[in-house]
């Protein structure tokens, strides 16, 4: 049964000590979590995986007023999880299915303007841009390294419309064939 | 023609040919006090002219610059130099220190020639190479020090004279990106301290999200790119 990287982030963040589920999504929140925090629902949905995997077990329960709380710690197999997981190159994006390619070709075999199409979609892209670099210069380190991801990204995805804006002339004819 | 209102400097239509290559054909822009304009482009797309021409170093061949209510073109040569001299601010990708003054006197230097005592010179440079964080390169000249030192050191000379314009043409295209962006960061807080408007030509788009919008020069044509959203 996968896990998914949200699986195996929770397994990691419990190799310093046993954790309640509480303390393991704040603790995710608070590293990982700046635009998508956890749901309690997906915490505990992970928990009861990585139980019937072995991949943690259950260290303490306390009883209180409320319902029981499970502190989860993390076993041998589960750490040698992480050592896997973290030593496993991610798949490159292969960005081979583009809409935005999709709909330049659709605006020259209509007869529509497919240079304003590159124009709308990079003045957003420049938009979004300028959020994170606002994001990045009022952020921390972590902010930083996260912003910087997505700008590298975008600035990619700018050069190629650049690119392709460039290459209008060339492209229509070869539609058109 | 009217500029924009409320836009310090404005250009509208312009044109401008080198032989039989069109640098400029009927290009509009307008910035207003404290903003930070990208213009970006290809090569040879004409926004080294357009930026030129808005500094009043180039004259078109036809349209109009508005700066400040004034139209640059009713206004002499000497008019114009006064004009770059104490209201304008320049800062080039590379090879605008001079190498035999230290960076504190390259600093200091447009105040120096506009009359300004030596001591009170120096003053004002250090005052903007600690907001550069340049201050300990002060007795240094431009070639000892790094390309990114250079760099905001040039950033400290263009705003030593309260420039209500600066125009930087690849501000950053000699540095690495750290570098670069930290150029760009001490730059645009520095100028939007002062309310200072910025026209940056750059070709990166990393630098260009330091604006606050960005026109794009096409075959000396531009677009505003908030108009295309």
């Amino acid at each position: 049964m996968s896990i998914g990287h949200i699986g195996h982030t929770l397994l990691g963040l419990l190799e310093s000590g046993p954790r309640h589920g509480y303390d393991l999504k704040r603790a995710f929140d608070e590293k990982f979590g700046h635009d998508r925090p956890l749901h309690y629902g997906q915490v505990y949905s992970t928990m009861s995986r990585l139980l019937k995997n072995g991949l943690v077990e259950v260290d303490a329960i306390e009883a209180g007023g409320g319902p029981e709380r499970k502190r989860y710690a993390i076993t041998d197999a589960g750490i040698t999880d992480v050592d896997r997981w973290l030593a496993t190159p991610e798949k490159p994006e292969p960005y081979l299915q583009s809409t935005l390619y999709t709909k330049v070709v659709l605006a020259l075999l209509t007869g529509r303007n497919a240079a304003d199409i590159l124009d709308t979609q990079r003045a957003e892209h420049l938009r979004s841009m300028r959020i994170l670099t606002d994001r990045k210069r009022q952020g921390d380190l972590a902010d930083q390294l996260i912003c910087d991801h997505a700008l590298f990204h975008l600035e990619a995805d700018l050069r190629w419309l650049e690119l392709t804006a460039a290459r209008l002339g060339k492209l229509r004819e070869a539609v058109a064939r | 023609m009217t500029p924009p209102p409320g836009s310090l400097l404005a250009a509208q239509d312009l044109h401008k040919a080198y032989g039989a290559t069109k640098a400029l054909d009927g290009a509009e822009f307008s910035i207003h006090p404290g903003e930070v304009v990208a213009v970006m482009g290809p090569s040879g797309s004409g926004k080294s002219t357009l930026l030129h021409c808005l500094a009043g170093i180039v004259v078109p061949d036809s349209g109009s610059i508005t700066y400040d209510g004034r139209e640059l073109a009713t206004m002499s040569d000497a008019q114009r130099s006064a004009l770059r001299r104490n209201e304008f601010g320049f800062v080039f990708q590379f090879g605008q220190l001079v190498p035999e003054l230290t960076c504190v006197e390259n600093v200091a230097l447009p105040l120096r020639l506009s009359g300004t005592s030596r001591k009170e010179a120096e003053r004002a440079a250090l005052t903007w190479m600690e907001r550069l964080e340049v201050e300990d390169v002060a007795g240094q000249r431009p070639g000892e020090v790094s390309g990114g030192q250079g760099q905001r050191v040039a950033v400290a000379r263009a705003l030593v004279t309260r420039p209500r314009v600066i125009f930087a043409d690849e501000p950053t295209g000699a540095l690495d990106s750290l570098n670069g962006e930290r150029v760009m960061e001490l730059f645009t807080d520095a100028a939007r301290s002062t309310n200072a408007a910025v026209v940056l030509v750059t070709h990166e788009a990393r630098v260009a999200a330091y604006s606050d919008r960005e026109i794009v020069v096409r075959d000396g044509k531009s677009r505003d790119m908030e108009r295309a959203l």
